[in-house]
């Protein structure tokens, strides 16, 4: 018999807070993200509302974020995150965090994914006397959507690195388990057990991201 | 036919219902300070409602600029840009947005959404005007039908050739059935023989829904083929303008008889024009039914001159006939003044030339 601290509850509840964490911090960091791109898009300078001001705070919110290590966003949110939520800890107290660091990232590709989309374009929308609204919703986002898909994989894949360090706030989750029992308990099945998991949860993300967008692109 | 509104002051200037699109005194400076770049200057022109208007020039020569003018998506720092006698500098952004609909623009790179199939970006325009995805698309489905593609509705641009694209292009643009076309470079991406084809439908949007097209383009063909008037280009100015026939047979300016030279040669290979060098030739023009006149036998039995042809050909234009010969004279100087004569009342156009 090997032994192991690690049950099969233990680790179908660890499993569920990541998916639970992952899922709803990306529900609303691709919200928040979304909006945050299309802004900076559009009030870049040569953007369809060009507005400097705008465009300095968003960039330079989204610098400041991204230029956070996870850990340390999580801990120097914690007020603003008990005010959210009405709590700083637990799955719910993570929440906050997570999206507020998911947010920034998915808003940069975004962005970046907006701005591969040709020039020409927008010309053409624009010559065809569409709305800047018309422009972004008949336009950009269609065409962008397959980079868009793919911008979005890439995020989710940095969300779930960032829950492993949920558990500092008590969050638990496939990370937590891998710190608390297969790294401070020597637990080796744990620890092998929870890098599978990852590793198999990163592949489905990436495969399926990879195939939408393939199907999305039709070149 | 069309004149620039100050040029020479010879008649009275057509009435503004006539003119679809008109450009006064438009200059376009971009930058500022002393790395400013003057894209327009002081340009002025007319198109007549239903004409094919051509503008050529090299690359850097403006024509994009201009061409931009027409559907606001360039501003003039001066001068103005009147649509169907309409002053776009009036107009405010909505009104601007519903102007653009009348002014369709097709390009060099086709520009049609990838992700979207060929009817849905024929029907995008008439989606912009919240007209229902049905009706959008019976309409989309006619102007496809028009340009020769009502079997390839469900394709993807990414599945068509070049030519094919530009096909889409061109029936998204009419889809609506603007008052003006405007083409920016719009063969320029397209073999030869694909460029006549959509030569050849851009000639039947013109002559069925009688739309007024504007043409940029550096292949002085678009302009032989395409176009009843044209506009040369340089620096920026328009150095030349009248009808495409009065342009092919009297260039006047060098950039003019570069581009003209480009679809009829009216050089000398060097070889031949060294061993003529410095000895008064005569370029003889023909037009149309001239061609077939024979000159030069007349020059020989009537006049007794020694007549040497260094170069000739002809050239179809649209449905004119213009050709062009190159020849040395020889005999005794009353003889040749009479054949000069001679010449002058029976084609086009003579002129002694040193090469």
């Amino acid at each position: 018999m090997i032994d192991t601290l690690l049950t099969s509850e233990l680790f179908l509840e660890a499993l569920g807070e990541t998916l639970y964490m992952l899922g709803i911090a990306l529900f609303f960091g691709s919200i928040l993200g979304v909006l945050l791109g299309i802004a900076v898009v559009v009030t870049r300078p040569g953007g369809v509302l060009p507005n400097a001001v705008v465009s300095f705070v968003l960039n330079g919110f989204i610098n400041v974020v991204r230029s956070l290590p996870f850990i340390i966003l999580l801990v120097a949110v914690l007020p603003f995150t008990r005010l959210v939520v009405g709590t700083s800890i637990g799955v719910n107290g993570a929440l906050v965090p997570l999206t507020l660091m998911v947010a920034p990232y998915i808003g940069r590709l975004v962005e970046n994914s907006l701005l591969e989309v040709p020039e020409g374009i927008v010309e053409a929308a624009k010559s065809m006397g569409a709305t800047p609204v018309q422009i972004f919703t008949r336009f950009l986002l269609p065409e962008a959507r397959g980079s868009l898909v793919l911008a979005l994989t890439t995020a989710t894949i940095g969300l779930l690195d960032a829950t492993a360090m949920a558990g500092t706030v008590g969050a638990g989750g496939i990370g937590d388990l891998a710190i608390s029992y297969g790294y401070q308990r020597f637990d080796g099945i744990t620890m092998l057990v929870t890098v599978v998991t990852l590793v198999v949860i990163v592949q489905l993300i990436q495969l399926f991201g990879t195939r939408l967008a393939r199907k999305l692109r039709r070149r | 036919m069309v004149s620039a509104p100050d040029g020479g002051g010879v008649g009275a200037p057509p009435s503004t219902s006539s003119i679809a699109v008109r450009l006064d005194g438009v200059t376009r400076r971009f930058g500022r300070g002393d790395r400013t770049l003057t894209a327009l200057d002081d340009v002025s022109l007319a198109v007549r409602r239903g004409d094919v208007f051509g503008v050529i020039g090299h690359s850097g020569a403006g024509k994009s600029t201009l061409i931009r003018m027409v559907n606001a998506l360039e501003t003039p720092t001066e001068g103005s840009v009147h649509v169907d006698g309409v002053d776009l500098a009036s107009l405010s952004t909505s009104e601007l947005r519903a102007a653009r609909k009348h002014t369709a623009m097709i390009f060099q790179q086709f520009q049609l959404l990838e992700t979207v199939t060929v009817l849905d970006n024929v029907a995008m325009p008439l989606r912009l005007d919240g007209i229902r995805t049905r009706e959008a698309r019976a309409r989309a489905t006619e102007a496809l039908e028009f340009v020769g593609l009502g079997t390839r509705l469900s394709a993807y641009p990414g599945q068509l050739s070049g030519g094919q694209k530009q096909r889409v292009g061109i029936a998204r643009a009419i889809v609506r059935n603007p008052a003006v076309l405007l083409c920016d470079e719009a063969t320029s991406a397209l073999d030869p023989s694909t460029t006549l084809q959509i030569i050849e439908l851009l000639k039947r949007v013109n002559r069925e829904y009688g739309t007024t097209i504007l043409v940029v383009t550096h292949e002085m063909d678009v302009i032989k083929d395409l176009c009843h008037s044209v506009a040369v280009m340089e620096g920026g100015r328009i150095v030349e303008q009248g009808a495409v026939m009065d342009v092919f047979v009297h260039p006047q300016t060098p950039v003019a008889q570069a581009f003209v030279g480009s679809v009829i040669p009216h050089e000398l290979p060097a070889r031949v024009r060294a061993a003529v060098g410095g000895q008064p030739l005569w370029r003889l023009r023909f037009l149309d039914e001239e061609v077939t006149t024979p000159i030069v036998g007349a020059l020989i039995s009537e006049f007794r001159l020694g007549v040497n042809i260094l170069h000739a050909d002809m050239t179809d234009i649209q449905d004119r006939t213009v050709g062009h010969m190159i020849v040395q004279v020889d005999g005794d100087d009353a003889q040749r003044a009479a054949a000069f004569a001679y010449l002058s009342e029976r084609i086009v156009s003579v002129e002694e030339v040193v090469l």
